[in-house]
């Protein structure tokens, strides 16, 4: 079956069964391995793209019900520089392995495009569907608060390991 | 994790769409996806054929229709969660939206959808049933309304026949003096996953007194289901702290109550009665 989506600002074509999953068909058809596969069954988020600007689980969709949709990836989301999402994970030590953190960035992204000022509890409730085995979520939620700073155009908060005691 | 091969069909109108399913017994309507494709990656549901509504204009609102509010069969539960409408008229609706899946799973799932899948477990199902909602179903021979006390028949069983789309979900919209909450335990503990235990209330206070109410639980039995002890205790009382106590404690009366991973039988009915508790309180504060 033939089915015709935007990737990361690309007009692309594949033609797939009505079985792969959208997931596969961006890692696999059109190498875009960025985005993860952890758990396949809907739970762990690693998958996590935005279609249309929303964060779903690629693993969970079927390929051709994206026909027509706007996909981006976490490939798409740097644009020259590093989106300030990416760059709070870079500042803020926000992965170990690195395995969750795709998803992690796209779900983050996702909440901050449509709140810039999340409370510390509104972050955790937004990465809900977003499983990290490495860090214990720390530094993550301290690299969406760096992010959401930036986004405001407000100075981030010092790394905690630089304020002194 | 691949489904089993299946036929694939997004039609463009929902007289195709059904057209499509009467002539393919067997075949599953999708809408969200967020349960079906999770059942066939698992092989827990092999379908010849797959009807994707997702396609179908005008499914896709939530309309204030006067003494209702009707939900179209692609409504989100994100949309439904934030809509204004369904926040001020039939909170327990909204909250339940709120508090299904996590981000992705709501950007996807649909409100209609999660009602037609009836997991023992779903948050929406005690919502509607709490709310006194009524189901719109149709098929190529016509239109149904099925009430909401009706459409819960069993674990993933709705009065829903094969031939029939769900199309729209009728809310009545809570009026002066009526109010609707929910509140849940969750599997990963909090409020987050699928229900351990649940509860729906609906009440309508009518001069200083509890004039009727509907409580509704998920998670504990084998559907949602309507707690008539706690309807009896609350219905007729002054809606005081002591009377939701006592309709509490008559959460689990006359339900038969299931043990599953997440809880034995007593801990469940506890559960119920705690949360009818919550729930009540937070309709009637
Ligand atoms: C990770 C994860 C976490 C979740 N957590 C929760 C949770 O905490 N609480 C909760 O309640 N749910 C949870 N869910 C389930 C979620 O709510 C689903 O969205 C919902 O159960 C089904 O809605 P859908 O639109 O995705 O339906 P689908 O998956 O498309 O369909 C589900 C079933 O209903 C039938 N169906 C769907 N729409 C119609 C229709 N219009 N007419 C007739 N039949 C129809 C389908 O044939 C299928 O059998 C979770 C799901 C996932 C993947
Ligand atoms: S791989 Fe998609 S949610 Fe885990
Ligand atoms: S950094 Fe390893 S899973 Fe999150």
């Amino acid at each position: 079956m033939e089915v015709s989506l935007t990737v990361n600002g690309r007009n692309v074509s594949s033609d797939v069964e009505p079985r792969t999953l959208l997931v596969h068909l961006l890692r696999e058809d059109l190498d875009l391995t960025g985005t993860h596969v952890g758990c396949e069954s809907g739970y762990c988020g690693a998958c996590t793209v935005h279609l249309d600007g929303k964060p779903v689980k690629s693993c969970t969709m079927l390929a051709v019900q994206a026909e027509g949709a706007d996909i981006t990836t976490i490939e798409g989301l740097a644009n020259g520089e590093l989106h300030a999402v990416q760059e709070g994970f870079w500042e803020r030590h926000g992965l170990q392995c690195g395995y969750c953190t795709p998803g992690m960035i796209m779900s983050a992204a996702g909440m901050l495009a449509e709140n810039d000022s999340p409370s510390e509890g509104e972050i955790k409730h937004g990465i809900e569907g977003n499983l990290c085995r490495c860090t214990g979520y720390h530094n993550i939620v301290k690299a969406i608060e760096y992010a959401a700073a930036k986004m405001r155009g407000d100075e981030p908060a010092e790394p905690e390991w630089e304020v002194s005691s | 994790m691949y489904p089993r091969e299946f036929d694939y069909v997004a039609p463009g109108t929902l007289d195709e769409a059904l057209a499509v399913l009467a002539s393919n017994p067997g075949a599953k309507i999708m809408s969200g996806g967020m349960s079906l494709i999770p059942m066939m990656k698992l092989r827990l549901l092999s379908p010849a054929t797959v009807i994707d509504i997702g396609r179908i204009p005008g499914l896709d609102a939530i309309e204030d229709r006067g003494d209702h509010l009707a939900i179209g069969a692609l409504v989100r539960h994100a949309q439904t969660a934030s809509s204004d409408l369904v926040t001020t008229y039939a909170a327990a609706l909204a909250q339940a939206a709120a508090l299904t899946g996590d981000v992705q799973v709501r950007n996807r799932g649909t409100t209609v959808g999660a009602v037609a899948h009836a997991d023992l477990a779903a948050d929406t199902t005690a919502a509607v049933l709490a709310l006194g909602a009524t189901m719109v179903a149709r098929s190529s021979a016509g239109t149904r309304e099925i009430p909401a006390s009706e459409f819960f028949v069993d674990t993933l069983t709705s009065a829903l026949a094969d031939d029939e789309i769900l199309v729209e979900l009728r809310v009545p919209k809570s009026g002066e003096g009526e109010s609707s909450a929910y509140t849940k335990l969750g599997r990963r503990g909090g409020e987050s996953d699928y229900a351990v235990a649940g509860v729906a209330a609906w009440v309508r206070k009518t001069n200083g007194s509890v004039s009727d109410a509907r409580v509704a639980l998920t998670g504990v039995g084998s559907k949602a289901m309507l707690s008539s002890g706690a309807m009896d205790a609350i219905i007729g009382s002054d809606g005081s702290e002591a009377a939701i106590a006592a309709a509490a404690d008559r959460a689990a009366d006359g339900i038969s109550v299931l043990e599953d991973l997440y809880g034995s039988e007593e801990y469940k009915a506890h559960l119920a009665k705690v949360y009818v508790k919550r729930a009540l309180g937070a309709a009637l504060s």
